[in-house]
């Protein structure tokens, strides 16, 4: 019987020839990730394990960019715990302050992230690489001291829900929109304990920066993964960088689904979800009136090239709103510098936005953009919890970039062509 | 262990367990005192030793952090029962040894106050306040040896020290 890409890639880092779903398996990690709130719960617990050294200063990821540059005292002092460890290490890819990004930005661009791996990472979104086409999963930090120890992790094999993407892209629809139309059909937890498999032709079609868009979400329905069959486009986007060797996996012709979802993408609209989960989705156009005090584009949802073009292509020659401030957050400093370079920082000071270093910041309520009692806000992020940008009495709403940069102009959640 | 339950509802998110706000320590006495604070402001203060956390499906959805079930531990929580758990949740639970187990019935019926006692061993879940026995599924034999250990690291360190790896 054939297996599915996450039963390939579990079964290989296992040695094994075969694995079925709800199997228990040891498998080889090829990357351990952790940031400055889940690394040093994870340093303290690896501490215990009583072993001197991590297993391979080259296979471990430790990115400060959740509270940094720190906001406070506190967090400054977890940030140190990571800097000391990294130095003690020696671990090789410890991201300072500076050379930092959002992880889910930073590694898939630093070619850390490659088909057919296994990573793991303290932190959900760690999901994002399944873009690549690697089973990239979010684990705690005790998962991650004892990967660091071990460079092995315990899994359960997941059963795979196939999603077809059957048609054509409407107008400013991005894989945004596709991953918030999906976990508005099937829920948050609509995929729980499941592997993802996105296909058909409006994703072979899709930008590698909105594959990782759509990616990144999949824990948004529960998922443990999100993967995309590696294809031309991600051959062009990770050999140039890779800085491993890799070998691709794909599914059998007769790997077994679980179940096998198929949408039509030219009823698909730009979509908002509604506080406060993101399966609360709509289409912009069934939004309403909604006023906004802020908008924030940026985290590792969207914060890359094509979202920040996506959304200078709007701002051009316009001003944000009056009574709203607009956030914008590069993912990482080459995607900061890309940007300067393509002139589309002056575009989006010229609409009066603030600009900011790459941070998670709002997007987790954490700093740089915390909002108050009552306020609303639409942001590019991935999550609109009860409380996740601020005051518990605040409401966060979702979209894509484009119409992230329209609502911005209008001051109420708007499509991108009332604006143009 | 037997304890009162709390109840909470649907979807309750890491965010609501322990908001990002606190998450700039990872000091389990300092995150236990905003334990559940955005689903209930004033469970922290009320929660007692060897309580319960009952709630319906996909609980501790949202993001990786640990804090979460080290806030519920050091908070005195004996157990939590739900309708269902969010993997990472799920995961970082065994990994620490807070006990929780998967009983839609229990989550279903179980009401806020109720006397509930919980045998890990049977994964049988009584309530005391209306004399009904609800089951759970078992663990699976390798994440019974990791808790049985008393947690992932423990195991770990019994793994390198056996010359398991
Ligand atoms: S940008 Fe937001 S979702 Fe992404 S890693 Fe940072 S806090 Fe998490």
């Amino acid at each position: 019987m054939g297996m599915t890409i996450a039963e390939k890639i579990l079964a290989k880092h296992a040695g094994r020839d075969n694995v079925r779903p709800g199997e228990l398996v040891n498998a080889k990690v090829d990357l351990v990730l952790g940031n400055d709130i889940t690394a040093p719960v994870a340093i303290k617990e690896f501490r215990k394990i009583g072993v001197e050294k991590v297993f391979d200063k080259d296979r471990i990821a430790l990115v400060p960019d959740h509270f940094t540059p720190n906001k406070d005292i506190q967090s400054a002092e977890q940030s140190k715990i990571l800097r000391e460890f990294a130095r003690e290490q020696d671990i090789t890819y410890y991201f300072e302050v500076g050379r930092m990004g959002i992880e889910h930005a930073l590694l898939p661009e630093e070619g850390l992230t490659l088909p057919g791996e296994i990573i793991i990472g303290a932190d959900s979104h760690t999901c994002t690489y399944g873009a690549v086409g690697a089973l990239g999963t979010g684990v705690g930090s005790t998962d991650m001291a004892a990967a660091m120890a071990l460079g092995e992790a315990w899994f359960k094999v997941p059963p795979t829900l196939k999603f077809i993407f059957d048609g054509k892209l409407g107008p400013w629809v991005s894989g945004k929109d596709l991953i918030l139309y999906l976990i508005g059909k099937i829920g948050v937890d609509g995929a729980l304990y499941r592997s993802m498999e996105f296909v058909g032709p409006v994703i072979t079609a899709l930008s590698m920066d909105s594959r990782l868009a759509m990616s990144n979400m999949a824990i948004e329905a529960g998922a443990k993964c999100g993967i995309i069959a590696p294809d031309e486009t991600t051959l062009a986007y990770v050999t140039p960088r890779a800085k491993r060797a890799f070998e691709p996996v794909y599914a059998d012709e007769d790997a077994e689904y679980e179940k096998v979802y198929t949408f039509d993408c030219n009823e698909i609209e730009p979509q908002v979800a509604f506080p406060h989960l993101p399966e609360n989705t709509r289409g912009v156009s069934d939004a309403g009136e909604v006023i906004l005090d802020q908008v924030v584009i940026g985290s590792c949802t969207n914060g890359r090239m094509e979202d920040l073009r996506i959304a200078a292509e709007i701002l051009k020659g316009k001003k944000a709103h009056k009574n709203l401030r607009l956030l914008i957050i590069p993912g990482t400093q080459n995607i900061y510098r890309q940007a300067m370079h393509e002139g589309l920082i002056d575009i989006f000071l010229d609409a009066e936005a603030v600009v900011s270093t790459p941070t998670c910041g709002p997007c987790l309520g954490g700093h740089m953009g915390i909002l108050a009692k009552g306020e609303k806000a639409l942001a590019t992020t991935n999550r609109n919890f009860v409380g996740r940008m601020g005051h518990v009495g605040s409401e966060v709403y979702l979209s894509n970039p484009a119409v992230a940069a329209a609502s911005a102009v209008t001051g109420k959640i708007s499509a991108p062509w009332e604006v143009l | 262990m037997k304890g009162k339950a709390w109840k909470f509802g649907a979807d309750i998110d890491t965010d609501a367990i322990i908001p990002a706000r606190y998450l700039n320590t990872s000091d389990p006495a300092e995150l236990a005192k905003h334990v559940m604070e955005d689903a209930d402001a004033s469970f922290p203060s009320k929660v007692k030793k060897g309580e319960i956390i009952v709630a319906l499906k996909n609980f501790g959805c949202g993001s990786s952090r640990e804090h979460a079930p080290i806030a519920i531990k050091e908070a005195g929580i004996s157990c939590v029962i739900a309708h269902s758990f969010a993997r990472i949740f799920y995961r970082n639970s065994i990994n620490i040894g807070l006990p929780i187990l998967e009983s839609p019935e229990a989550a279903e019926k179980i009401k806020e106050g109720d006397e509930v006692s919980v045998d890990l061993e049977s994964g049988t879940i009584s309530n005391l306040t209306t004399g009904e026995t609800y089951k759970s599924a078992p663990f699976p034999p390798f994440m019974r040896e990791i808790m049985d250990k008393g947690g992932l690291i423990a195991y770990v360190q019994w793994r390198i020290s056996s010359d398991n790896v």
